[in-house]
């Protein structure tokens, strides 16, 4: 195999050598960091003063740990360590009781989260001469922006084409010879049926590769993907507290995902007892970056459940791998490559008077794709014999859902007393979305 | 000259519609008049009974979601184009009918529907103007 690198030297930095140049960059990460209200008040809490308190990278784990609560109750400005006007972007991700996350990023921030998605689409043994058809969504969603801007740094022709439209991707597909694709593996899924529909035959596709990411998978489905489209597919791995995708990418082998060690500092832990846990141990990841000015995050707790893998990969990489997330430590839920949170759902129904308090979130898949269904009771009270305003109020939820958590859910109305009254969370997510396979 | 209807809200489940027959049979309340507005996943079952009070006393207590809503109850002359003339007075009244709905029974040679206006109140006056037989509740409850 012809293995490619976008930065050598880096990639394959011995270890011994990466573990110095990651205390550097943690020191000034430390530093950063003590620029902001938040990490000022929680680092100089244990007495951390500057980065050079910090010796070893085994003294890591003496630091605070950062939730998304914490970010939650930070916003906008407590995670924000330098001057806004050298900001150049933000990514805002809707919030849980309305209070969104924003990561903030200057002009460096977007060219190290730029070279770290080209070095990403690199590894799978992509070049120049490729045609990236990018079906994931731009905007503030990051899956879209950040392996754009990789495509292009890299030199591929990029067709910001976005997600949905299965016509047009199929025909953009044909008319420049996509050879590249980026989507959630639930929508390449989605999208054969569309060839199948408008019978074009595959073999007249010039596709070789698909990234996908953002939404939990099997390797079942991976190798069903592959075998439908006769490409090769790669599992990719972020989230927009750390950039957004290019945290960690499998490279021509496919065995799972090189996170970027130079750019990250990664840890396993149990989400019980928040002790790290040894490599190869299934726990909780939590990342701190090493490389960012405008956000430096220490810590976060990802809530992603993996384990690392740190024996050698045959691509010559030292940064070692993560396995394929297997789930959540918390109740997040993911539709579509959307993360939503019942507590949304939850704060949305409440502003609603004509429905009950008592609620069940069923997933199911139509097709290839989520549905997201929300039953929900009329509250007697402001019962009318009127349908129409029953199916305005089901039309109004519909709405207000499609704005706030960015699905499209089907509502359900049901007799009071019907569903399952408060009490946890667990019983009102119902998941019958069956690993496609 | 206003009759009170009730409706019951009824989710989309086998069985439902009968147990609201059922409850109302065990109370004694017999129904007049009947429909059902359905959509994907519910419906709105409208009712006239004889006795609404009890109805709508025993159906929430039975757990059913239901609230009263006032109609009209009209006589319409049962023979070709008896319907028209009645919603020809309402046309030219520029009245809205929000939905209507027939009678179970026959009480003599005029067909009963049941109506219900956007303007209750202008309803009624426009069709007594025109001539129009209104059924009462007393009557509906001795049908």
């Amino acid at each position: 195999m012809d293995i490619r690198f976008w930065d050598k030297k880096i990639e394959t930095l011995p270890r011994d050598a990466l573990h110095p140049f990651q205390l550097n960059r943690l020191q000034q990460t430390i530093d950063r960091a003590l620029l902001t209200p938040f990490y000022q008040a929680a680092l100089t809490d244990i007495g951390v003063r500057s980065g050079r308190d910090i010796t070893s990278l085994s003294q890591l784990r003496k630091l605070p740990f950062t939730t998304k609560e914490d970010l939650r109750k930070g916003f906008p400005d407590a995670f924000l360590a330098v001057d806004k006007r050298k900001v150049i972007r933000v990514h805002v991700s809707s919030g849980t009781t309305g209070m969104p996350t924003v990561i903030y990023h200057t002009k460096r921030d977007i060219v190290g989260w730029t070279e770290l998605c080209a070095r990403s689409i690199v590894a799978t043994g992509a070049s120049s001469e490729d045609v990236f058809q990018n079906m994931m969504s731009y905007g503030l969603f990051t899956g879209g922006l950040g392996l754009h801007y990789g495509g292009e740094k890299v030199g591929m022709m990029v067709i910001p084409v976005g997600s949905g439209n299965g016509k047009r991707q199929v025909q953009l597909m044909r008319d420049f010879h996509t050879t590249t694709v980026h989507a959630t593996p639930s929508y390449l899924l989605h999208l054969y049926n569309e060839f199948e529909a408008e019978t074009i035959p595959l073999s007249s596709l010039t596709l070789k590769r698909a990234f996908v990411g953002a939404e939990p998978h099997s390797e079942k489905l991976r190798k069903k993907i592959e075998t439908l489209y006769h490409i090769d597919v790669f599992n990719s791995y972020g989230m927009s507290e750390m950039n957004g995708p290019g945290v960690a990418f499998e490279c021509q082998y496919k065995q799972e995902m090189h996170l970027w060690e130079d750019a990250f500092l990664m840890e396993v832990i149990d989400p019980q007892t928040l002790c790290p846990l040894p490599d190869g141990k299934e726990g909780e990841l939590v990342l701190t970056t090493l490389n960012r000015e405008a956000t430096p995050l220490i810590r976060y707790r990802s809530r992603d459940l993996t384990r690392i893998l740190s024996e050698p990969c045959g691509c010559g990489r030292t940064h070692r791998r993560i396995a394929r997330i297997k789930g959540r430590s918390d109740d997040m839920i993911i539709i579509n490559g959307v993360n939503v949170f019942p507590s949304q759902i939850e704060t949305i129904l409440m502003r609603f008077p004509e429905v009950g308090t008592n609620y069940v979130i069923h997933l199911d898949k139509k097709e290839a794709l989520d549905r997201l269904t929300i039953k929900t009771e009329v509250a007697p009270r402001l019962f009318t014999d009127d349908s129409r305003k029953l199916e305005d109020l089901k039309s109004r939820l519909r709405h207000e859902f499609k704005s706030t958590i960015l699905v499209n859910p089907v509502i359900e109305l049901h007799e009071p007393g019907s569903l399952p009254v408060s009490q946890g969370k667990a019983i009102r997510v119902v998941d019958e979305r069956k690993d496609l396979n | 000259m206003k009759i009170t209807q009730i409706s019951v809200f009824l989710e989309n489940r086998k069985g439902r519609l009968f147990e609201v027959t059922q409850l109302l049979g065990k109370n004694g309340i017999n129904i007049r008049a009947l429909n059902i507005a359905e959509t994907d996943d519910f419906g709105v079952l409208r009712l006239v009974v004889d006795k609404p009070k009890d109805a709508l006393a025993g159906l929430k207590a039975g757990g059913f979601v239901a609230s009263t809503t006032e109609i009209v109850a009209v006589e319409v002359p049962d023979n070709p184009g008896g319907l028209s003339e009645v919603l020809g007075v309402l046309s030219r009244e520029g009245l809205n009918v929000e939905y209507m709905y027939g009678f179970v029974e026959k009480k003599s040679e005029e067909a009963l529907l049941v109506f219900r206006f956007e303007d209750t109140e202008k309803a009624v006056v426009a069709l007594e103007k025109a001539g129009i037989r209104i059924i009462t509740e007393t009557e509906i409850h001795n049908l």
